[in-house]
């Protein structure tokens, strides 16, 4: 599947808007009135800011809004991306039924890239160590009746890099050559 | 390095568990916690701003859904040992990727890129293939089964 398919959902988004997106994607201030600290940069008023932020509330675009943690900070240690491969028409049914274990924090299908990559079906199951995941992910093929499914766990053994995505880059293509240039000595 | 929940006070606790979703749009969201926790707005400022300043939040604010106002993938490459942390370097250098890590796998090297338009994406998967010089394989989300109501602690000020 590419991309291109995917762009269907994707929403137009103003100009104006596409600026508040970048003011708040990685975070808000932390002052008394944050509405009106990024309204002042953006050139417009907290109300203004305020119900541009309702509105991309109300239309899915903002999926959650609060306090984003870091799960290893807070003691989960051990994430594995578990991975399985599920006949196509039980991959909804089954990601349903592993999305809603409160140790379970994503539950996404993704095509399958054969002959590499057979699983089709990604889900981050959290613990406070590598048994408590294993055994948490045991708990579930029992629950959700996954014991005729393939799947394999792959535990983080490093995290190179974690931070709220950023939408609003532009051609970045040319910085990114510079940037990308001064690591690649071997 | 890595503290347990019960480091943390009751009063950044509460602010770990209670504000995941639904925060309120106010004015004044700060004051309004410290309000609902019957505490002081500075103690709720001070507090959040400790709690990102030792990283164990990230931010505060929205979370935007994946593929809404942006495309995004989830891209992994089998990369040889003695390459990693270079090809690591080279790919968080990038600001489209936002979470890269390294997972016990022939595939060891798993990261999401971000971009705010499909052909964007397209040059920056192809950008990163060539300056990691090893191929990568993209797997963009399909369907998402989670409802995302943010992360439960279990803290002994909680039950």
């Amino acid at each position: 599947m590419s991309t291109a398919e995917l762009n269907k959902q994707v929403m137009q988004i103003s100009t104006e808007d596409r600026a508040l997106i970048k003011a708040v994607e990685h975070g808000l201030p932390i002052a008394s009135r944050p509405y009106a600290e990024i309204a002042k940069n953006l050139g417009t008023t907290e109300q203004d800011v305020i119900s541009r932020l309702q509105q991309l509330m109300d239309n899915g675009a903002i999926k959650r809004y609060g306090v984003v943690v870091r799960h290893k900070e807070l003691g989960y240690t051990a994430n594995g991306m578990v991975v399985w491969d599920v006949p196509d028409d039980k991959v909804e049914e089954m990601g349903m039924c592993i999305g809603k274990y409160d140790c379970v924090t994503l539950s996404y299908r993704r095509p399958r890239c054969l002959p590499d990559w057979s699983y089709n079906l990604f889900t981050m199951v959290h613990g406070s160590n590598r048994d408590e995941v294993t055994q948490k992910v045991e708990d579930i093929v029992e629950q959700c009746g996954l014991q005729n499914i393939k799947h394999t766990i792959l535990f983080s053994t490093r995290r190179f890099k974690q931070r709220g995505a950023s939408y609003t880059q532009k051609d970045t293509a040319a910085v990114n050559n510079k940037t990308a240039k001064l690591h690649l000595v071997r | 390095m890595t503290n347990s929940i019960n480091d943390y006070t009751p009063l950044e606790q509460h602010l770990l568990n209670d504000f995941q979703r639904d925060m309120s749009l106010s004015a004044t969201p700060y004051a309004d916690m410290a309000k609902q926790l019957n505490v002081s707005e500075e103690e709720v400022l001070q507090s959040i701003q400790s709690l990102q300043d030792r990283g164990v939040i990230s931010r505060v604010g929205p979370v935007f859904r994946p593929n809404r106002i942006g495309v995004s993938t989830l891209a992994a490459m089998a990369v040889a040992e003695q390459d990693l942390e270079c090809v690591a370097r080279i790919v968080s250098a990038f600001p489209e990727v936002n979470h890269n890590y390294e997972r016990e796998h022939e595939y060891n090297l798993w990261f999401v890129v971000t971009a705010s338009s499909e052909e964007h994406l397209d040059i920056v998967l192809h950008e990163i293939e060539q300056h990691a010089e090893y191929p990568l394989m993209s797997l963009p989300m399909l369907e998402d089964y989670f409802i995302d109501l943010g992360f439960t602690l279990k803290t002994s000020a909680q039950k």
